[in-house]
This record gives structure tokens, C-alpha cells and sequence, in this order.
């Protein structure tokens, strides 16, 4: 793992929301190809992490390299388009669009065409979209969405709408995913699924981050776990040292699911 | 993939019939004075169809679609009214006669005018629009909800106060005696009464053409992107739409059909008035919006016709804006979603299945 050049570099990241110390200085790596967990209790700052390195607000002060590309500053769709995906905590689906359209969405970063060509409905416009389509539909077989390629995202289930936002985010084939708690309301069927496919993602090479608060699926499926606590982080290994570390026993893993 | 191309533009076939339809209608029972009517509603549905991409499709609210439409017909009002026979030794006149951009015809008082071809003010119509849109919408569409709608409607007030304020607009009056514009060697837009079925048929093969780049549009990777900044801003953002940039886009779009629907109109009926660019005509835009399903273009255009058309004909009395006003009360009340729309007719199955299926069973 050490012998890669880190995928992502975070360093000393800072939020302050007001008086309130988010997170407070928090650094680490992703390697490429690897799964690394960040975890912690409510409120911990996971979440705030995610939103600063997808450019969702500034972080107070710190920075995020990534691919040796400063993201620090960048709005989210600059930051997509440097190859970095996410999906949300509470579920950000259009539901105005069908399936196939919320995962082409994913696309948009793939294809060029702009509203002159999309107007015109150009033949290179039009080649392009047939290519995204088939670029996309072995994700919704993957996924086991085929047959709902053209429901309204709306009318599905929770677990399936979770499929298709893990799928928007594959459909830019994305350098690195950020995953924030894609386990939340799944039930055990669909979490042990949902574990099968990070699983796949990672044998594919994918480098994913990820938030989740199921222990027993972040220790199945990462390397590397950071802990985060009331913005802090307290620790950072690999699973087995995690769950053996006191401090993390002590104010994490000792009063919870664990 | 070309069945789908089909199907998508049956509506179009099935509009181009009617329209035809109409016309064969009016030709039997000799009530052709109705195509006059029927025209100006065109011109209205160019810009209802264009507001309808912003505020339908983007979910992006512009109270001020008549300040577009005004910026388009005032446009050519001046600029084909100003006279240049007495001044044709000058420099600007020289250079416009020699790229060919005057034109000169007799008044109907019998004098000599030469002004300029309304091409080069339906450009210019369009690409003040255009730049208006795009300053007013850098700023104005980083505001949502209500306060984008306070925000474009003082842009409209702001258009409606200089038109009514200013001189060269002629003021409260308007402008007058705008001459017509010549398409081709045999066929010019205006109010005449030996050339009002080729006035119909052109007007609607505009509004024609608008469908088919519009349904162009909603189909493409751009329009699905618009479509997902209605659905969730934050996650068109993550996916790498540059949400910004793709509201502008569109508003300067709607603006454009609106200006090209202002300049046609004005040539239509000779002139432009104040009125074109108040703020109840703005209403009037979203309120056809609404009714015709929010995201529908065809429910807008459906609608703009019908209703446009009944005003024009004088159906709605002294109580014609309040028509507009209380349609777009009841269905911001009862159906914000829009009117016409594909899940109105699952809501009607739906209360037929439950309230007569059900106590059938019983
Ligand atoms: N936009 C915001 N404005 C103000 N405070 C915020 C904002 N976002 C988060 N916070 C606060 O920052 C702290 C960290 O929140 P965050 O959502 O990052 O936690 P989290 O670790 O993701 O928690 P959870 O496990 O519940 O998702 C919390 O106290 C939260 O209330
Ligand atoms: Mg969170």
C-alpha cells in the first residue's frame, strides 16, 4: 500500500460553523485502489469532511491535494470533474427524472455536447448520448435495476433509490468514490449486498472513502479506518488495530453497535 | 433509436395538423377573421413555451418574461421606424445602403421612407435580449424560490417604467406605424388583411420550429441537466453540472424566444405598446406555464393557444388579467405541480379505482 504515491492528500483540515469546531485539523491519505472507512459517533464531523472535499462549502482552513490537484476551492462540479464522485447521506435523487436519467447524469462529466448541439440535436450529440447509454446500462444490470430503467426514481424503494445514486456516481467511472453512509436505512439483506458490490468495486481497482456506521461492514470491507471524534481524529489504522485501540473502545466502539 | 426519434416528434405532426385543421375550419365556415386571433396567440406561445424551459424544466420562476418581449419588440419598433430618407448623404446611412440594410417603400401618406431591414433588428432584438438576460441572470438566478421571483419581476417593472418613461418609446402611446417585415420576395409579416393565412401558417411553422429545437433540447444530455437542477440542485452539482452556468443558459434562451415572439408581433400589428411589457402580462406567461403542467411544453403551448386566443377575442371582459391572476391562484393553491401533466390522469385512476372500483367490490 505505502509503496503507491498517495490518490488523496488531506491536510490539517479545519471547520468552524461559527463558535462550533466541526472538524478540527484533520489529516490523512488515500491510497490508490484502497477502502478507507472514516468513522466516528454523531455529530463527529464526518459528513462536514465529505462536504469540504467535494466543494460543497470552504474549509476554514486546510487543504485537499488530489491526483496532485489542489481541490481546496473548487466548486463540487469542478471537483466531479477532476474524476471524484459522492454520494449523500439523505439521499439526493432527482425525482423528476427516470432511473436511466438520474444514472446518465452521472455521465455528464464523459460526454461534451452543449445545449447549441443538444438544440440541434447533432449527430455527434446523438452518438454521444447512444454511447452513454451503453456505458451506463451494465451498471443498472449490475444492479438489478434494468427493469426500472424508465420508473420515475421517485416511485422506488429506499434501498433501490440508494442503487441508483451508488450507480450515478459509478457512471462518471470516477478515479475515486466518496461514500457517505451508504448502509443508512438498508435492511440486512440489502447491507450484505450492498458489502458483495464495494467488494467488487475494490477487486475492479476503485478507490473509494467512505462513512458508515455499520461495524461490522467497515471492518469487513476496508483497509484503513480513521476515527474521528468531536472533530477530531483519535485514531487511523488498519481494522484489526482499530478495534483494539482503547481510545476507540473507550468513546466509540465500547457504547455502540459494536 | 430512430423509432424513438419518431415518437418523439409525433406531437409535432399531430400540431401541424390541427393547425391545418383550424385553418380549413375557418376557410368552410367562413370565419377566417378568427386567424388573426389565432396568430398573435403564436407570438404569445413562442414565449410561453420559452418561459415554460426555465420555469417548467429549470424550476427556475421569471416574473419578468414580458420585459423580454417587450426588449424585442421595442427594438424593432425604433429601429425600423427611424427615416433615412433626408439623410442618405450621412455616413451611417451610406454604410448601411451599402451592405445592403435599407430598404425604401411608400407610407400611406403617400411619402418616400427608407429605413432599415427588420433582419438587422431581429438580430439586434435578440442580442440585446440575450445580453440583458445574461446581466440581469448572473446575478438574479443565485436567488430561489420567492426571492428570484421579486427579482425578475422588479427587471420587469424596471423595463415596463423606462419604455413608459421614455420618449423614443413613444411613451404611454407606444409606437406606431412599424412597417412590415418582407421574409421573402412574396411574403411579408404584417397585419394585412389579403396575407392573414400566410400570416397563420408562418407563425405557427415558427412556433413549430421552437417545439422541435425545445423537444431537441429536453432530450439531450444538456436538457437533462437542466431537468435535474429542478430535481435536486446539490446532486446535478456533485454529478459535475455546472449549475450556474446551465441557469443563465436557459434564461437567456427563454429570453430569446421571447424577444423573437415581441419582434414578430409588433410587425404583426404595425406597432408595440407599454402594456406588452407590464407586469400582468408577465403574470399571464406564468400562469399559462402553470396551467399547462409546469414541465409541458405541449400542456403550455395547449393552453396558450386556447387562452390567448379567448382573451384576444374578448371572452374574459374587463375581467381578462383577473382570469390569469385567479388560475395561477387555484393552481398554485391545488396542484403545484401544474395542471396537465402525466400524473393527473394516475390521480384520476387512482380516485376512480378507490372510490368506484372499491365500493363495487363491496
Ligand atoms: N451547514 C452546517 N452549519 C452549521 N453546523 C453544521 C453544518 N453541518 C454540520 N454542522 C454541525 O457540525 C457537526 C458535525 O456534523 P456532521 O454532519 O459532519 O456529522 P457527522 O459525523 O456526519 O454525523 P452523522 O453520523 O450524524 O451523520 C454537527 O454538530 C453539526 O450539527
Ligand atoms: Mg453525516
Amino acid at each position: 500500500m505505502e509503496t503507491y504515491a498517495p490518490l488523496m492528500k488531506i491536510d490539517k483540515l479545519d471547520k468552524y460553523f461559527g463558535g462550533l469546531h466541526a472538524v478540527s485539523e484533520v489529516s490523512f491519505d488515500v491510497h490508490p485502489g484502497t477502502i478507507k472507512a472514516v468513522i466516528g459517533p454523531n455529530g463527529a464531523g464526518k459528513t462536514t469532511m465529505f462536504n469540504m472535499i467535494a466543494g460543497f462549502f470552504p474549509p476554514t482552513s486546510g487543504s485537499v491535494r488530489f491526483n496532485d490537484v489542489m481541490l481546496t476551492g473548487m466548486k463540487p462540479f469542478n471537483v466531479a470533474g477532476q474524476g471524484l464522485l459522492r454520494t449523500f447521506q439523505n439521499l439526493k435523487v432527482c425525482d423528476n427524472l427516470s432511473v436511466l436519467d438520474n444514472i446518465l447524469l452521472g455521465h455528464h462529466t464523459r460526454s461534451r455536447s452543449g445545449f447549441g448541439a443538444g438544440m440541434l440535436s447533432t449527430r455527434k450529440s446523438r452518438i454521444e448520448e447512444r454511447r452513454a447509454v451503453e456505458q451506463v446500462m451494465p451498471l443498472l444490470e449490475w444492479l438489478s435495476i434494468v427493469e426500472m430503467k424508465d420508473t420515475l426514481v421517485g416511485n422506488l424503494s429506499f434501498g433501490e433509490q440508494r442503487s441508483v445514486e451508488l450507480a450515478r456516481a459509478l457512471a462518471a467511472d470516477p478515479a475515486m468514490l466518496l461514500l457517505d453512509e451508504p448502509a443508512a436505512g438498508l435492511n440486512m439483506h440489502e447491507t450484505e449486498e450492498l458489502a458483495g458490490r464495494i467488494s467488487e468495486l475494490k477487486a475492479q481497482g476503485r478507490t473509494i472513502l467512505i462513512v458508515e456506521h455499520d461495524m461490522s461492514l467497515v471492518m469487513d470491507i476496508s483497509d484503513e479506518i480513521v476515527v474521528l471524534n468531536f472533530g477530531k481524529k483519535i485514531a487511523e489504522g488498519s481494522p484489526a488495530e482499530i478495534q483494539n485501540n482503547e481510545e476507540v473502545i473507550r468513546i466509540y466502539l465500547g457504547g455502540s453497535d459494536a | 433509436m430512430l423509432k424513438n426519434r419518431m415518437k418523439q416528434y409525433t406531437p409535432v405532426a399531430i400540431l401541424a395538423a390541427a393547425i391545418l385543421l383550424i385553418q380549413l375550419i375557418t376557410l368552410i365556415s367562413g370565419t377566417g377573421y378568427l386567424l388573426t386571433q389565432l396568430t398573435m396567440s403564436a407570438w404569445y406561445v413562442l414565449a410561453a413555451v420559452g418561459l415554460c424551459m426555465v420555469m417548467g424544466y429549470a424550476g427556475q420562476i421569471s416574473m419578468g418574461q414580458a420585459g423580454f418581449f417587450a426588449i424585442g419588440g421595442y427594438t424593432t419598433a425604433v429601429l425600423s421606424t427611424i427615416d433615412f430618407t433626408d439623410r442618405l448623404s450621412g455616413g451611417l446611412p451610406r454604410l448601411l445602403d451599402s451592405m445592403h440594410m435599407l430598404i425604401t417603400r411608400e407610407t400611406i401618406y403617400g411619402d418616400t421612407m427608407t429605413y432599415l431591414t427588420p433582419w438587422a433588428s431581429l438580430i439586434a432584438a435578440i442580442l440585446i435580449a440575450a445580453a440583458a438576460a445574461l446581466i440581469v441572470g448572473i446575478p438574479v438566478l443565485k436567488l430561489k424560490g420567492h426571492y428570484l421571483a421579486m427579482a425578475t419581476m422588479g427587471f420587469g417593472i424596471i423595463i415596463n417604467r423606462v419604455v413608459l418613461g421614455t420618449k423614443a418609446f413613444g411613451e404611454a402611446d407606444g409606437i406606431t406605424n412599424v412597417p412590415p417585415f418582407k421574409v421573402l420576395p412574396f411574403f411579408e409579416v404584417s397585419g394585412d388583411f389579403n396575407i392573414r393565412i400566410g400570416n397563420y401558417y408562418f407563425a405557427w411553422l415558427i412556433v413549430i420550429i421552437a417545439m422541435v429545437l425545445l423537444i431537441n433540447l429536453i432530450n439531450s444530455r444538456s436538457g437533462r441537466a437542466l431537468k435535474a437542477l429542478h430535481g435536486s440542485e446539490e446532486a446535478a452539482d456533485a454529478m459535475g453540472v455546472n449549475t450556474a452556468r446551465t441557469k443563465v443558459i436557459i434564461f437567456m434562451i427563454g429570453a430569446v424566444f421571447a424577444a423573437a415572439a415581441g419582434f414578430f408581433m409588433t410587425h404583426y400589428n404595425g406597432g408595440i405598446g407599454p402594456s406588452e411589457s407590464s407586469v400582468v402580462k408577465s403574470v399571464r406567461y406564468v400562469s399559462i406555464v402553470a396551467v399547462g403542467g409546469m414541465a409541458n411544453i405541449w400542456g403550455t403551448l395547449m393552453m396558450g393557444m386556447v387562452l390567448n386566443f379567448l382573451s384576444l377575442r374578448g371572452v374574459f371582459g374587463h375581467f381578462d388579467d383577473a382570469v390569469f391572476g385567479i388560475i395561477l391562484v387555484l393552481i398554485m393553491m391545488f396542484m403545484p405541480d401544474g395542471f396537465i401533466r402525466k400524473a393527473v390522469f394516475y390521480d384520476i385512476r387512482n380516485f376512480v379505482n378507490r372510490k368506484i372500483i372499491k365500493r363495487g367490490d363491496k
